[in-house]
């Protein structure tokens, strides 16, 4: 019902005799007969846009969205500033192609410019590239970049405190391919350096971990990044960006790559997606990196102008020898992850960061005490704790459902094979004291009902 | 300034956004970490007044093109209307304030949509079951080559190590398969821009593991031996993979899955009209037939007793594409443009994207050489090459006189086997009389090749920038403001 082309009746008639056909049908000829379609489309008939509108608007309320979100482990109810859309939302912005054309592009160009600045000052490495899919696929991007470093090393050893669903994109990157790889285990929430110093050696291309971990704890980044590089690996860490405005940034521990999901920086969380990924690396490895890359350069006349850049390595160039497939990336949330750092700033990200852990922690303390929880790896977490409950995660998160709080990610739901005790709570600068408050006094709530129906 | 970088704009102490400061009592952000662990030197953000930013932005925004801007007939990329609409409804609060880890019985609604969606998908490919996860066309090709590894493995066949890929195929083709694991083997055209069946017979062996196709092809041409091939192909024991890059030009009028493809992509991004964003985030969605569907990635959802819920994992699933499930709020986009324009529309959609490719065609050819003559779909591609020779004029100074008149130039340089290549796209939310302009465009054009290339060599003069240094930029890579 809706049309999106412009043909008039008339129109179509008089190009069709431009053509010297009399019927649209004749256009589709050198389609077979035996396969071109005889029924029309099993689908519904096209409504009016109102109409649309209002089914769109059904579905999206039968979504269960007021509670209060203490959900992490990969997506975080962040605040974001209201420019964050309107900018991104321009139709310059929203409905260009990849820049290919520098002298038509300069805006997405020179934005995407500034955002692989602002990545590199973030992670405090060199070089950024202009995006990848999300933190997930991203770092599996490190994992190769680690293993086309290195002749003969096969091997990526991951920490088992990598979110569950990294792992799983691993698995699948590198199914059926000559490459092994290989779980650390965790001791108190955090790597095991001498389990990692035990298996390092010549045959190992990368160490990737992840920091703030799955459980929310921070890693000993340096640590780590020392002993691959010892025995000649590359150091990988998956960070989230919004913790690196008051955490030391990966490149100035020793990683060689960074990467993550941009999700935190002003992105909505859109079950999951859209958001980006970022890479950034050393500079000895700006010619490994995948994707798209935006460099600065001269026009004519000598202004300064952006194009992008390296693309010899790109699969457009290189087809089957590229450094990656890549070709469409997450270029509008980029831009949207730009904005919101020029938004927010240097101090307003280290404000966001700091009152997400400041309330974390306040969080935790109460919670601990009243549900008689532990928090995995004590407090060395950014804004996001794991709880060893008394009880099933499920069976708290339930009674907490029903006061109206999403209390946090069952990490059994995440991984088979955890126990079923442990919840991931995470806190963000939005959420508000009196939130807090009545979370503590909901849990106090559900210990109070657990226990009068044990006694 | 419009030309500064944003960092050059920042002041020391300005602010463009304040968050609340509420403090919590007792207990300060840093306590329990390790002070090596927290930051010394801040990032070198900006610092800058909310209006010095709205102003920033809104005009590097106006140094860029985009469909909303002008006509942009770039090939392959179907680069149609993206309705206003769309955005809307994936704005809806209902939809961007979901998490991924909410329990199913939060999430109904965006899961009945992502259900609808991959069977109204299914529906127009021909296909059976599919995964929404992919982000883009060229994860769908990888997620389908993977998908074609865990097939042969399971049935023991491992040393069917090799993909046919046409020598007309897009660059992720053999990008995919080769980082899949798959070795990749050109297939040249024929005369008429075709796959030569016979060259396909060549490689039917037990090492064959399939075929990447796109149908129409890159030249636009329908592959009209397709069933020949597929024949071919399956008698060989291999599997047809369908690049879904050019679908805008056969829905409603032929599906892949009648043509005997194993697994589809879709770029949504194209042929589902939602927006490119400067290069994505797009969707790639993979729909299979039921030979794939055990492999299929997780999760995947499925209808159960009225509801929407994931499907428990399957034992032969070949992993995970993404984090959680893809780029959702495309999804919302693209299911919008199916609600709107419904079956019939969609086959309206692919007559108009034909007839307004085969219009603009009929007034180019006598102008510049259209190298394969048959009929067209929804694209077609000149070449250059005699021009160049006459003139000295490449299809680069033809893309860069058309900049100066305010088009956006077709796709150059592809295909690989048309020298001097300009493929054009128009899609049907063209009028008549745009595709006029760029008709008197390359009149013009082509006329100044003959009286004064000189001038065309000096284009576009008009535009932001002039032609840019990309030798300069790639010897002395600079991509970091702040390095040296």
């Amino acid at each position: 019902m809706a049309r999106y082309f412009p043909h008039t009746g008339e129109e179509v008639r008089q190009m069709l005799e431009v053509l010297g056909s009399s019927r649209v049908e004749e256009l589709f000829s050198d389609i077979p007969e035996d396969i071109r379609s005889t029924a029309s489309l099993n689908l519904s008939s096209g409504l009016a846009e109102y109409r649309v509108e209002k089914e769109l608007s059904r579905l999206s309320e039968m979504n269960r969205t007021g509670k209060v979100c203490f959900l992490g482990c990969g997506a975080y109810d962040h605040v974001i500033p209201a420019v964050v859309s309107a900018l991104a939302s321009r139709g310059e912005y929203l409905t260009s192609y990849t820049p290919y054309q520098p002298e038509i592009s300069q805006g997405v160009l020179q934005t995407i410019f500034e955002f692989q600045t602002m990545m590199a000052e973030l992670t405090g490495l060199e070089v950024s590239n202009a995006s990848l899919y999300d933190g997930a696929t991203a770092a599996a991007e490190a994992a190769v970049m680690a293993l086309n470093s290195s002749a003969k090393a096969d091997t990526i050893l991951y920490s088992e405190g990598l979110h569950p669903a990294i792992k799983q994109v691993l698995a699948t990157f590198f199914y059926d391919q000559p490459v092994k790889l290989e779980e650390l285990p965790v001791q108190a929430g955090l790597v095991d350096l001498k389990a990692l110093s035990s298996r390092l050696d010549e045959t190992v291309a990368g160490v990737l971990i992840q920091s703030p971990n799955i459980y929310g704890l921070i890693e000993p980044i340096r640590d780590i990044s020392g002993l691959a590089h010892e025995a000649g690996a590359l150091s990988l860490v998956s960070a989230n960006p919004l913790s690196l405005g008051l955490l030391t940034p990966p490149g100035e521990q020793g990683a060689d790559i960074a990467v993550g999901d941009t999700q935190p920086l002003g992105l909505p969380l859109n079950y999951g997606g859209p958001s980006a990924g970022f890479i950034a690396a050393t500079k000895p490895l700006l010619r490994k990196l995948p994707g798209r890359i935006v460099g600065e350069t001269v026009d004519t006349r000598g202004r300064r102008a952006y194009v992008l850049t390296l693309q010899a390595r790109e699969q457009h160039i290189k087809r089957q020898r590229a450094t990656s497939n890549i070709c469409s990336n997450q270029a509008l949330a980029a831009v949207m992850n730009t904005v919101y750092l020029a938004a927010v700033g240097p101090e307003g990200l280290k404000e966001a960061a700091l009152q997400s852990s400041a309330k974390a922690r306040y969080l935790a303390r109460k919670l601990k005490e009243i549900l008689g929880a532990g928090i995995v790896g004590g407090e060395s977490f950014f804004n996001e704790f794991t709880l060893d409950l008394p009880c099933p995660a499920a069976e708290f998160n339930r009674f907490m459902g029903e006061q109206g709080f999403l209390a946090g990610v069952d990490l059994k739901k995440l991984q088979t094979g955890t126990p079923g005790n442990l919840l991931t709570v995470a806190v963000t600068e939005k959420r508000t004291l009196e939130e807090l408050d009545r979370y503590v006094a909901e849990a106090a709530a559900f210990m109070h009902h657990r226990e009068g129906k044990r006694g | 300034m419009a030309d500064q970088v944003i960092f050059d704009k920042s002041r020391p102490g300005r602010r463009g956004f304040i968050f609340d400061p509420e403090t919590v009592p007792g207990v300060t952000g840093t306590e329990g970490i390790d002070l090596r662990d927290l930051r010394k030197d801040a990032p070198r953000l900006p610092q800058i007044s909310e209006l010095e930013l709205v102003r920033h932005y809104t005009n590097l925004s106006r140094k860029n093109f985009g469909v909303d801007v002008g006509f942009y007939p770039l090939g392959s990329c179907t680069m149609k209307y993206n309705p206003k609409v769309n955005e809307k409804t994936a704005g809806f609060a209902g939809f961007t304030n979901l998490h991924p880890l909410q329990d199913e019985a939060d999430t109904q609604g965006t899961l009945e949509l992502m259900q609808s969606l991959k069977e109204g998908l299914c529906e127009v490919t021909g296909m059976k079951e599919g995964t929404l996860s992919p982000f883009a066309g060229a994860q769908g090709e990888f997620t389908g080559m993977k998908l074609f590894k865990a097939y042969f493995r399971d049935r023991g066949e491992s040393g069917r190590t090799r993909i046919l890929v046409p020598d007309s195929s897009h660059g992720t083709n053999p990008a995919s398969a080769h980082i899949a694991g798959f070795e990749v083997v050109e297939l040249p055209s024929n005369r008429e821009g075709l796959i030569d069946p016979a060259e396909v017979a060549r490689h039917c062996d037990e090492r064959l593991a399939g075929i990447m196709m796109t149908n129409p092809n890159t030249l636009g041409l329908f592959e009209s031996e397709i069933l020949t091939i597929a024949g071919m192909v399956h008698q060989a024991g291999g599997l047809l993979y369908y690049d879904g890059a050019n679908f805008n030009a056969i829905m409603g009028k032929a599906k892949p899955g009648n043509m005997g493809f194993d697994c589809v992509h879709l770029n949504l991004h194209k042929t589902f009209s939602t927006p490119h964003g400067g290069g994505g985030p797009g969707a790639g969605p993979v729909l299979v037939g039921e030979k794939l569907s055990p492999y299929l990635p997780e999760p995947v959802t499925e209808r159960k007793d009225g509801k929407v819920g994931f499907a428990p994992p399957r034992r032969k699933s070949i992993g995970r594409v993404s984090g959680f499930y893809g780029n959702v709020g495309v999804l919302v986009r693209a299911f919008t443009y199916l609600l709107a324009n419904g079956g019939d529309g969609l086959t309206a959609v692919s007559e108009m994207a034909v007839l307004n490719a085969a219009y603009l065609k009929k007034q180019l050819k006598h102008l510049i050489e259209i190298p394969y003559g048959r009929k067209c779909m929804h694209e077609f591609v000149l070449s250059a090459q005699t021009l160049k020779e006459e003139t000295g004029i490449s299809a680069l100074d033809i893309a860069k006189g058309l900049l100066e008149r305010g088009i956006h130039p077709p796709t150059i340089y592809f295909p690989l086997n048309v020298k001097e290549a300009l493929m054009v796209e128009p899609t049907e939310t063209e009028s008549r009389e745009i595709l006029d302009t760029l008709v008197e465009a390359l009149k013009e054009i082509v006329a100044l090749a003959r009286e004064n290339p000189a001038e065309l060599k000096a284009s576009p003069r008009n535009t932001w920038v002039g032609r840019v240094d990309e030798v300069l930029a790639a010897r002395k890579p600079r991509v970091n403001h702040f390095s040296e």
